[in-house]
């Protein structure tokens, strides 16, 4: 078996006081955990086991609901984890600074789209910002556990950075209210890691 | 309102034990029946009927809220839908439920759900159909129509069928339908459970009648689907619905949706369940299955 469960890269309550420590703390090792042990369950023995986890999404189509569902739930909350920061926010640099301007017309109007997607995503899911097939950058969301690398998203490319917005990521502290939320997660974003992201889905 | 609420129940269970209580009930109930009423008639001065006399006189929920999660509930023009009361005190449910989550799930989620809805119809055709219209013809409209008149619709029966001292099982006519689609009560149970604990992401899980064969069966659906729906494959009658959305749960449970599922049951009130049991057979010639 190829995968494992990871370490948090920082304290329950480093991300406070926009995500707040007890949220976290479940967030990672109740869901994210449970969606690795039952990822891991089901593909035991199958020939997803030696895949990598871009290469089962390619094909997840004709994988069963629970390798979509929790192999979702395992590589959504790796790349989340990784995007946040408690020194995040800011505005990104280079490269991604000028894709970003580029596709978008400005960071703004970037954070504006990517906020939509969030917020207008009704239930549980994701909102992704992806490089495409044609390595452009493009905003979407996705239902639950899906992601832009599964066959099934009609909005495919490699995700680069992702929020997500299932209640259990903000209920304790936000309750109803997502777009608070949604804001206070810029101030969490790692840029450095989304750029690093960035240059590897344009290899 | 909560303590008014709350009031509102007593009077109810009462009038079930005693006929001479429902002069009284009729007495206290009424100026806030008339209040609602009122409110109603102000935005649609053309129509002949309020609201409520669309809903059937035995019932004393009728006269508290246009909304009572009641089959009569299916066939309320859009345009004329009111925020119901909820049918008991925020605390009521507890321990099972606590009052916080009912709180902002009644006075947030359901609200928010409840305007939008408004908002999407009004000045629209829509607001001339009926809900039952609405869901039949559901894949017609923008999604927006579809997660907000669902997500009020099925709030409005989530609440009407729990209460303060639900729990227990059912009886009678109901019983015997569960026994024979099922095989027993505790298969039904586990069916059901297994059904709401197994939607992935946000939903409901239902015991609804069929459409075509008048017998239950249990389903979940997405997000503020619900099964009259003609989104859903299996199409019928929902009389039982539990949400599964985090909302419903997430400030007490957390992540052990399980035992929400678990627990729900001490809540449910299967005498209200019975009612939409009879709604269906009762209304049987108004739905055009």
């Amino acid at each position: 078996m190829n995968f494992e469960f990871p370490q948090l890269p920082y304290a329950y309550d480093a991300l406070e006081p926009h995500i707040d420590k007890m949220t976290m703390e479940i967030h990672h090792t109740k869901h994210h955990r449970a969606y690795f042990d039952k990822f891991t369950a089901a593909i035991q023995g199958t020939d997803l086991e030696s895949k990598s986890m871009e290469a089962i999404f390619a094909e997840i189509s004709k994988a069963p609901l629970a390798v979509r569902n929790n192999g979702g739930g395992f590589y959504n909350h790796n790349l989340f984890w990784e995007i946040l920061s408690p020194k995040g926010g800011g505005e990104p640099t280079g490269k991604l600074a000028e894709a970003i301007n580029t596709k978008f017309g400005s960071f703004e109007a970037f954070k504006t789209k990517f906020n939509d997607a969030a917020a207008n995503r009704f239930g549980s899911g994701w909102a992704w910002l992806s490089v495409d097939n044609d390595k452009n950058l493009c905003v979407c969301s996705s239902a639950n556990q899906d992601n832009p690398l599964m066959d099934v998203h009609d909005c495919k490319g490699t995700p680069i950075m992702g929020l997500d917005v299932w209640e259990h990521a903000y209920y304790l502290k936000y309750q109803n209210r997502r777009p608070d939320y949604i804001g206070a997660f810029w101030n969490l974003v790692n840029w450095n890691k989304v750029s690093e992201n960035f240059e590897k889905a344009l290899k | 309102m909560a303590l008014l609420s709350g009031f509102q129940v007593k009077i109810k269970t009462t009038m079930k034990k005693n006929i001479f209580s429902i002069l009284l009930a009729s007495a206290v109930i009424l100026p806030f029946g008339l209040l609602a009423q009122t409110a109603v008639k102000s935005k649609t001065k053309t129509e002949q009927k309020p609201v409520t006399a669309v809903l059937s006189a035995k019932s004393s929920a009728s006269i508290e809220s246009a909304f009572t999660g009641s089959g009569e509930d299916w066939f309320i023009e859009a345009g004329k839908a009111v925020f119901p009361a909820l049918p008991y005190s925020y605390e009521a449910l507890e321990p099972v439920i606590d009052k916080s989550t009912v709180e902002i799930h009644y006075d947030r989620h359901h609200r928010g759900y409840f305007n939008n809805f408004m908002k999407a119809v009004a000045g629209t055709d829509l607001e001339k159909m009926s809900f039952y219209q609405i869901f039949g013809n559901m894949t017609d409209f923008p999604a927006g129509i579809r997660n907000n008149a669902g997500g009020f619709y099925n709030h409005v029966l989530y609440w009407s069928i729990m209460s303060a001292d639900g729990g227990g099982k059912p009886s009678g006519k109901l019983l015997d339908a569960i026994t024979r689609t099922f095989g027993s009560y505790d298969a039904f149970y586990q069916q059901f459970n297994d059904a709401a604990k197994t939607r992935f992401g946000s939903g409901w899980a239902w015991l609804s009648i069929d459409f075509k064969t008048d017998e239950l069966f249990i389903t979940s659906t997405a997000n503020q689907d619900n099964p009259l729906m003609n989104t859903e494959g299996k199409r019928g009658f929902p009389i039982l619905g539990i949400d599964v959305w985090e909302h419903a749960y997430y400030l007490k449970y957390q992540n052990k949706r399980a035992d929400y599922v678990e627990n729900f049951w001490n809540k449910l009130n299967w005498q209200e369940v019975q009612t939409r049991y009879n709604d269906y057979f009762r209304l049987a010639d108004r739905l055009n299955k």
